[in-house]
C-alpha cells in the first residue's frame, strides 16, 4: 500500500490543496468523556462545558488569560549545563532533552514573562508540563532564580505556575539542589516585601511541592488539580489500600489548610488581580506599613537576628499600620467567604 | 551481622580466623602466626573490595543496619543530651529526632533521622522516614537554635520522607520545604552530615548547609535507585543500572561540588569500626564549626544562600 500513501495521496494533495482540517478538531473531556470542540474549547481556556473539568492550559493562553490585555515581556533565561551526569537509561538524556526542544520549541520547562494584572506589576513563572512533564532540573531552577530577580529589580509581585511532577531524575541530586535554590529566590522576593503568589496546577509533586509551591504567601489551586507529596502509586504500594477519589485534588489541599482557594479559570484574573491590588496598592497608609520603601532599617539594638518586618517608630504610623492591616485582613476574610461560596457552587453545578 | 554478596569472600576467612583463635585457645600450639597471616589478607580483600565499590555496592553499604545510627553518634559526642519531643502542633514523630546537648563544650541542636536496630525500635522509628510532625519538629528546634545562637548538628539518614495517606494529609510538601526555609533562614551555623542515606526531599529537608559532609560509603540521591528504575526502565529490577546512572555516591557529589568533603570510612566500613566511624565524623564536625565561628547572622545566611545559588553553575555549560 505505500504506493498509495507516499505517491498517489500527496499528489491529489497537492491538486487539492493543503489540509485545512486540522487533526485535533475535536477532543476527549478527560472529566466526563463529552466530545469537545477544540475552537470552544479554546475559547474557554481548555475548560470543559459540559462538566467544567479543568484541562491543561498551554503555556501562551495562561500568559495571555493573566495578563492585561494579553501583553507581556518574555524574560530570557540563562544557558545551564544541559547533561551534568550523561544520563541514560533506554536513551541518552541528552537526546531526550534535543528531541523534547525540537517537539516543543521550548528550551526546558520554565517560561518566565513580566507585566501586569489588574495593573499592578508583576513576574510570571510558568511551567510547561509537555516539557519532561514539567520536570524540575537546572533550567528550571535557574529560571525561577531568575523570575525571583526579576521581580525584585523591578519591584514586581512574583507568580509562579507549577505543573510538574517534580524533580528531573535525569539530572539526579542536582535538581534535588533546585529545591534549595528555588527556595532562596523566592525567599529574596519575600525579603523584599513583594508579594509571592503560588498557582497550583495539574499536578504539583514531588520536589516542586516540596520546595517553593508550598510557601507563598497566598496558594490558589486550579479546581481539580493533584497536588501532593508523593504519587498515588507509591502510597498505595505503602499503605496496601486504595485511595479516596478526591486525595490530593485541589479541593482536598484546601480543606486541609494547605491552599488558601480553589479558583475556576473563568475568574483566575479577576482573583489575582484583586489580590495584587490589595497586597500592592495598599490605599492611604501606603508606605507606612509594610515596609513600603523597603529601606527602613530593623530595630532592636542592630542585631540582626529579626526576621520581624522593620517596625515604624512613629506612634501615628504605627496606628496607620494597624488600621492597613486591619483592613486588609478583613478584605482578605471577605475574599475567603466569597471564595467559599463560590467554590461551593462550583460544586453543586458540577 | 548482615553480609553483603560481596563480602562472603571476606566472611568465609573471617570465619576460619574464628575457629583458629577457638583452636588456639583450646590447644598449645602456635597458631598466632598463621591468624595473623589470615588477618592480613582478610584486611587486604576488604580494602580492595571496599575500594572498588560499584555504586548499587555502596547503596548496600550505606543501608546496611549494623552501621551507627543518629543516636549511636549521639552517645558517643554529645554530652548532656536532651532529647526534645513534638511540634506543637500534632504530634511527636520518633522518625526525626534532636534535642539539645553539648559538643566538644559547646551547647549546640543536633538532629536527624534515626531508622532503629531491631524490629521493635524500627517500627518506633518508622525506619527512619519522617512525617511532617518530624520536619515541624526539625523548624521549631533550627528555630530555637536561631533563638540562643546555637549550631545546629544535622545528621542525615532516611530512604526519604513518609509517603502516606496521613502524612499527604497533614502537608507533606509544606513541612519539607518550611523545613528548608528554617535551614535557609537560621542565623547560626549549619553543619550536616550524610551518614547513611540521603532519600531526596526528606534529606534535604535538612541538609541545606554550611558545610555538609558525606561518609565515604553514604548516598545521596534525587530519588532512590529502585524507584528510578521502576520509572524510567519500567522495571525495578534495573536498580543497579540506576544506582550507576544516578550518580549518588558521596564520590560523585564531591565532584559536582555539591558536598564540602568526604570522611573516610575504615577500611571494611562504618558498620565493621562503629566506634571509628563516630570519631571521625565528631572530628569533620568539630573542624567545621571551629572553621565556621564566630559568625555574623547576616553573613553566614548570606553565605550559605549563595553558595547553593551557585551550586551547578561551575559545571561545564551546555
Amino acid at each position: 500500500m505505500n504506493w498509495l500513501t507516499n505517491i498517489i495521496r500527496p499528489r491529489i494533495r497537492s491538486l487539492v490543496g493543503a489540509k485545512e482540517v486540522p487533526d485535533n478538531l475535536w477532543q476527549k473531556c478527560p472529566g466526563c468523556e463529552n466530545l469537545l470542540f477544540t475552537r470552544d474549547l479554546e475559547a474557554r481556556f481548555n475548560v470543559c462545558s459540559h462538566c467544567g473539568h479543568h484541562l491543561r492550559l498551554p503555556v501562551k493562553q495562561r500568559l495571555n488569560m493573566l495578563f492585561d490585555d494579553g501583553k507581556y515581556e518574555l524574560i530570557e533565561l540563562p544557558k545551564v549545563p544541559s547533561d551534568p551526569l550523561k544520563f541514560r537509561d533506554s536513551k541518552k538524556y541528552a537526546d531526550r532533552l534535543r528531541d523534547t526542544q525540537a517537539k516543543t520549541g521550548l528550551k526546558d520547562a520554565i517560561t518566565v514573562a513580566a507585566g501586569t494584572v489588574g495593573g499592578q506589576k508583576i513576574v510570571i513563572a510558568v511551567f510547561n508540563f509537555n516539557f519532561m512533564g514539567g520536570s524540575m532540573g537546572m533550567a528550571v531552577g535557574e529560571g525561577i532564580v531568575r523570575a525571583s530577580e526579576e521581580a525584585v529589580s523591578r519591584r514586581a509581585a512574583l507568580m509562579i505556575v507549577p505543573s510538574s511532577g517534580g524533580a528531573r531524575m535525569q539530572e539526579g541530586i542536582l535538581s534535588l539542589m533546585q529545591m534549595p535554590r528555588t527556595m532562596i529566590a523566592v525567599e529574596r522576593v519575600k525579603r523584599a516585601r513583594l508579594p509571592y503568589i503560588v498557582l497550583l496546577t495539574d499536578p504539583t509533586t514531588g520536589g516542586v511541592s516540596a520546595s517553593f509551591a508550598m510557601v507563598g504567601d497566598i496558594h490558589m489551586a486550579e479546581p481539580g488539580a493533584t497536588i501532593g507529596f508523593a504519587g498515588r502509586r507509591v502510597i498505595e504500594e505503602t499503605v496496601r489500600e486504595t485511595l479516596p477519589k478526591d486525595f490530593q485534588t485541589a479541593e482536598y489541599l484546601r480543606e486541609h489548610g494547605m491552599v488558601d482557594m480553589v479558583v475556576p479559570r473563568a475568574e483566575m484574573r479577576e482573583t489575582l488581580a484583586r489580590i495584587l491590588r490589595l497586597l500592592m496598592d495598599r490605599g492611604a497608609s501606603q508606605g507606612d506599613v509594610i515596609g513600603g520603601s523597603g529601606k527602613a532599617k530593623a530595630t532592636g539594638g542592630g542585631k540582626s537576628l529579626s526576621l520581624n518586618p522593620p517596625a515604624n517608630t512613629s506612634s501615628q504610623g504605627q496606628l496607620a499600620a494597624k488600621r492597613a492591616l486591619r483592613q486588609v485582613r478583613a478584605a482578605k476574610r471577605a475574599l475567603e467567604n466569597l471564595e467559599g461560596k463560590e467554590s461551593g457552587r462550583t460544586r453543586v453545578g458540577q | 551481622m548482615i553480609t553483603l554478596d560481596f563480602e562472603k569472600p571476606v566472611l568465609e576467612l573471617e570465619n576460619k580466623i574464628a575457629e583458629l583463635r577457638h583452636v588456639n585457645n583450646g590447644s598449645g600450639v602456635n597458631i598466632a602466626v598463621e591468624i595473623n597471616r589470615m588477618q592480613t589478607k582478610v584486611d587486604r580483600l576488604l580494602q580492595v573490595a571496599y575500594g572498588r565499590l560499584t555504586p548499587a555496592q555502596k547503596v548496600q553499604v550505606a543501608r546496611h543496619p549494623g552501621r551507627p545510627h543518629f543516636f549511636d553518634y549521639v552517645r558517643s559526642l554529645i554530652e548532656d543530651f536532651t532529647p526534645l519531643a513534638g511540634d506543637r502542633l500534632f504530634a511527636e514523630d520518633e522518625a526525626l529526632v534532636g534535642g539539645l546537648g553539648r559538643f566538644r563544650g559547646r551547647s549546640c541542636v543536633i538532629l536527624g533521622q534515626e531508622k532503629g536496630n531491631d524490629t521493635q525500635s524500627r517500627i518506633r522509628h518508622n525506619f527512619g522516614m519522617p512525617r511532617p510532625e518530624g520536619y515541624r519538629k526539625a523548624q521549631r528546634l533550627m528555630a530555637m537554635a536561631g533563638q540562643f545562637n546555637l549550631p545546629i548538628i544535622t545528621l542525615v539518614d532516611t530512604a526519604g520522607a513518609y509517603p502516606g495517606v496521613d502524612a499527604e494529609a497533614r502537608g507533606q510538601s509544606e513541612a519539607i520545604a518550611r523545613s528548608i526555609e528554617s535551614c535557609l533562614r537560621a542565623p547560626v551555623p549549619i553543619i550536616s552530615v550524610i551518614i547513611g542515606e540521603g532519600g531526596s526531599g526528606g534529606a534535604i529537608a535538612i541538609a541545606t548547609a554550611d558545610r555538609v559532609y558525606m561518609l565515604e560509603h553514604s548516598i545521596y540521591s534525587v530519588i532512590s535507585p529502585e524507584g528510578c528504575a521502576s520509572i524510567l526502565w519500567r522495571s525495578a529490577s534495573q536498580a543497579q543500572e540506576a544506582a550507576a546512572a544516578l550518580r549518588l555516591t558521596a564520590q560523585d557529589l564531591l565532584g559536582f561540588g555539591l558536598v564540602d568533603s568526604i570522611i573516610p570510612e575504615p577500611v571494611g566500613g562504618a558498620h565493621r569500626h562503629r566506634e571509628e566511624t563516630i570519631r571521625r565524623v565528631g572530628e569533620a564536625i568539630e573542624s567545621a564549626l571551629i572553621a565556621l565561628t564566630p559568625w555574623e547572622a547576616e553573613n553566614i545566611k548570606e553565605s550559605r544562600a549563595q553558595k547553593y545559588l551557585n551550586f551547578g553553575r561551575q559545571l561545564p555549560a551546555a
